[in-house]
């Protein structure tokens, strides 16, 4: 009976495939009004006027403007500084001011175009250059939304006994997650029912919270159901509370349902991005190629709003440091503020930021001091009880260097290495295609970080049928990754019970408990954990009733369960998380136990570089990696390729072209992500190694995959080339400079 | 304007706006949702049907166009309560993760099939180039296909 490492086919593939899987532009309610968005011209400054302007029937439209807002107008989250809608000023040049909304979509669209919002312009900030020379303070006192300062032993007095200090600057910039499904909400609000909104998102309890602010009422009269979700990436994590509250203003006032989709446009231009990030690496090093200091000065821009700036600077500055061991390590890193829309989740988080600078700054320390790019990573990984950057003592076993070996060998690397210097001498002159390889290694941490996994206090509940079905019932959103596959081999395994027998119900606050945000590779090592609790207790529920055996069959269980529910009126148990032992986090220090457990990783790339066009292309990958133990191992190895996949588009595909703050490459016309003809075979390997605290064994792995590409891709083409580049994406118009 | 066209086998007369998109019509006015708008630009390939026999993207037809075509959308790809090899290989090796690009990726490689009943990895990459996933890194889609043909 047991599910758990099978590949178990998607548990709603059959409605996918069919076209029958509902998104929520899919549904549509009698009297529906269509809304939408009218923003800000300008990017920073104050709105001296609004007019509704040519020939439309403005008394056909529900119009809603901040004054209308019945609660607090901001986005609640973390530090609550984002307005719904600006009332005097805007800090952005997307920032929503008006919301229209009527049944027409086009004359709608027609009605958006002829509101003229009139603003006395202030100085903008576009950079975190800027930002941080305070070239104008555009946010609190300073620009900055947070800072860390990660301190270990004593970095001021280990350059003295360096042999050799090395140096770097590295840049990666915003990337957009492009799920092919665009953001959207649909409302239904109104003082007697309260307020429910139907929308594509990841955490449907951080758009109940928002809302509760913004209407001011009471939990139970909010409620936020998942539709199917046509892909997330982070993008759908704090997202949809905006797009949701502006449909349910529209809702409230109008009194008629109200659905807001953007357009493919609207989208790219005023969603989330991945943080563009800058980070300073100063490294201290023996002859021999020990490290004995490490000094890291890492800095994302974060957007006109805080939103997840803090959250997403932390995980960047816990990875920053990477899988090795060092005596002495300090980081100091800063989210600041600039005037363009809040940058926001994108899988990994932060941490494809800060591991991209360390991997380039690796390759650059070993080639400095005359070490491979291997042995020199080999002389300072961390083992089982040495210590990372915050102190956290490994305690599980690791293996890195086995993980390398084996990775380069599926490679072929070493062969590879020699034979491309070979050929790529041979060719000079000749515009011939160079070749090149190279590596990355990293971790990844899953959960959230530090103490934040006890501060959720996820739950999850269960409950069976009088058919001896099983209902999981978890605020974890299933968005392509696999939520309710897993979930469901969890149950079954844990109950004996086929995986047909557990049914998952749709996310709607209304009816399932908070089981956490759909973020940080948490969904099955974390939240799985508690299905596994929660449906183990309402088996040994049945069993201490006496209903059912200890050794029992399908037509068992389903015979105790109806007994039960006959006897008792219903059957649910519900699990709340616990935290592992020995977890220990200080917030003030930032020193401790950062995360339950990391997913270990080697990646390596093998790319060529066109003289003449000056094109990079990934001609392969292979992608290694250790995460406890695979639950569904073609769920898992998607995970990894798509993964993989937008990590080449945000290496050598995906560029915002930036203009006055605003994204001027808004389309998919011209912003370009991999298609089927541009991805090389990503070859995926697993090690399996069972972490005691997952389901299973499993350790999370949904961002890990974002980690490793772009370091191991601009290591492979500064082997094809000689030429060092330290920024993505790199475009063939920036390969060129490199070459002139 | 009146139009006649068939959409999965059945004969339909629809009053349209001749300029509309194929798109809305087949979502708005016949309810086969299945049909997924991801760019509206013709860049994405959700929106592909299969129209007298060629793969389209709905968003870039003018419903006026197809007055007199045979129009397959997802939904019509198989029978009732039946699945195409190709649907069934997406199911059991990985091709669909979200969901959203599944209809059009379904149709684009069932097309494919239907002109190359043994394509080459090339030829399955090439065509299904006009189709963006941004889950699965296309691996497993391509598996997919190989698997469906093998069948």
């Amino acid at each position: 009976m047991s599910s758990i490492g099978k590949a178990v086919p998607r548990k709603e593939g059959r409605k996918k495939v069919t076209g029958q899987a509902l998104y929520v532009d899919d549904l549509s309610f009698p009297g529906m009004l269509h809304g939408a968005t009218v923003r800000s011209p300008s990017p920073r400054g104050r709105i001296t006027n609004i007019s509704f302007e040519g020939d439309i029937p403005w008394d056909e439209f529900t119009v809603v403007t901040a004054k209308d807002i019945p609660g607090a107008n901001y986005v609640a989250l973390i530090l609550n500084d984002q307005p719904y809608l600006a009332a005097d000023f805007v800090n952005h040049p997307e920032e929503p001011v008006l919301l229209l909304a009527h049944k027409d979509k086009y004359l709608l669209e027609e009605a958006r175009r002829n509101v003229r919002i009139e603003i006395e312009a202030q100085p903008p900030v576009f950079n975190l250059e800027d930002s941080l020379a305070k070239k104008e303070i555009i946010w609190g006192e300073d620009n900055v939304f947070k800072k860390f300062l990660v301190d270990k032993g004593n970095v001021d007095e280990a350059w003295d006994g360096a042999d050799f200090i090395v140096e770097g600057e590295y840049e990666t910039g915003a990337q957009e997650q492009l799920y092919i499904e665009n953001n959207g909400a649909i409302a239904i609000a109104n003082p007697e029912q309260g307020v429910t909104v139907w929308g594509s998102m990841q955490c449907p309890y951080y758009v109940h919270k928002a809302l509760v602010k913004l209407f001011d009422l009471p939990e139970d009269k909010i409620r936020i159901i998942q539709t199917e979700t046509g892909g997330g990436f982070g993008g759908k994590e704090e997202y949809p509370s905006l797009i949701a509250g502006h449909a349910a203003l529209l809702a409230w006032k109008s009194g008629k349902p109200v659905k807001i989709i953007y357009d493919r446009a609207e989208d790219m231009v005023a969603t989330t991005k991945r943080h563009p990030s800058r980070t300073r690496h100063k490294t201290a090093v023996t002859k021999d190629g020990k490290l004995l200091a490490v000094e890291i000065d890492f800095v994302i821009d974060g957007g006109a709003y805080c939103t997840l700036s803090p959250v997403v600077l932390s995980r960047g500055t816990i990875h920053a440091a990477g899988p090795y061991v060092c005596p002495n390590v300090r980081i100091h890193s800063r989210a600041v503020a600039t005037n363009v829309p809040p940058h926001g989740a994108f899988r990994g988080f932060g941490a494809p930021q800060s591991i991209f600078a360390l991997e380039r700054h690796m390759d650059k320390v070993a080639r400095t001091i005359g070490l491979t790019p291997d042995e020199f990573r080999r002389r300072n990984f961390i083992h089982e009880g040495e210590t990372t950057a915050t102190s956290q003592i490994i305690r599980e076993r690791v293996d890195l260097d086995h993980l390398l070996t084996r990775a380069l060998q599926l490679s072929d690397y070493h062969a590879k290495r020699e034979r491309f210097a070979r050929e790529n001498v041979a060719s000079n002159g000749r515009f011939a295609k160079k070749r090149g390889i190279g590596f990355a290694t990293f971790m990844h941490g899953a959960g959230f970080t530090g103490s934040g996994e006890v501060y959720l206090q996820s739950i999850v509940s269960a409950e069976a049928t009088v058919e001896g079905k099983v209902r999981i019932l978890a605020a974890s959103t299933e968005i392509g990754q696999g939520t309710n596959t897993i979930f469901s081999q969890i149950a079954s395994e844990a109950l004996g019970l086929d995986f047909e027998s557990i049914e998952i119900v749709q996310p709607d606050t209304g009816r399932v408990p908070n089981s956490g945000p759909t973020v940080a590779s948490r969904t099955s090592m974390v939240v799985g954990k508690l299905v596994e609790s929660a449906v183990t207790g309402l088996k040994q529920t049945l069993i201490g009733s006496g209903l059912l055996p200890h050794e029992y069959g399908q037509s068992e269980f389903a015979k105790a369960c109806a007994e039960y529910i006959a006897k008792f009126g219903s059957l649910k148990t519900s699990s709340t998380y616990q935290p592992p032992p020995n977890v220990h986090w200080d917030d003030e220090k930032y020193q401790g136990d950062a995360y339950g457990a990391y997913a270990w990783a080697v990646y390596v790339a093998e790319v060529s570089f066109d003289e003449l066009t000056y094109e990079a292309h990934v001609e392969d990958f292979v992608a290694l990696q250790e995460v406890g133990r695979v639950l569904n191992p073609v769920l898992a190895a998607g995970q990894i390729e798509g993964g993989v996949a937008q990590a080449i588009g945000f290496t050598l595909f995906e560029n915002v072209v930036w203009k006055d703050g605003r994204m001027a490459n808004n389309q998919m016309t011209n912003y370009i992500i991999p298609t089927p003809a541009d991805i090389p075979p990503i070859r995926v390997y697993f090690e399996e190694n069972p972490y005691a605290y997952g389901p299973g064994g499993a350790k999370g792995i949904g961002e890990l995959p974002m980690d490793g590409a772009a370091p191991a891709i601009l290591n492979a083409l500064e082997n094809a080339t000689g030429v060092s580049f330290n920024r993505i994406p790199l475009m063939p118009e920036t390969l060129m400079t490199g070459f002139t | 304007m009146l139009i006649n066209f068939k959409v999965n086998g059945e004969a339909r007369s629809l009053e349209v706006f001749p300029m509309a998109r194929l798109l809305d019509v087949l979502r708005e006015q016949l309810q086969l949702t299945g049909t997924k708008e991801g760019c509206g630009e013709g860049e994405c390939g959700a929106c592909t049907v299969i129209i007298d026999g060629q793969i389209v993207n709905s968003c870039l037809v003018p419903v006026a166009q197809v007055n007199g075509c045979e129009i397959t959308t997802i939904e019509g790809v198989a029978g009732a309560n039946e699945l195409h090899a190709v649907q069934q290989a997406f199911i059991e090796h990985g091709g669909a993760q979200c969901g959203i690009c599944t209809p059009g990726m379904v149709l684009a490689a069932v097309d494919l099939l239907n002109r190359n009943p043994e394509p080459t990895e090339d030829d399955i990459r090439n065509g299904l180039a006009g189709n963006l996933c941004r889950c699965t890194g296309y691996m497993k889609i391509f598996e997919s296909v190989v698997r469906a043909y093998r069948k």
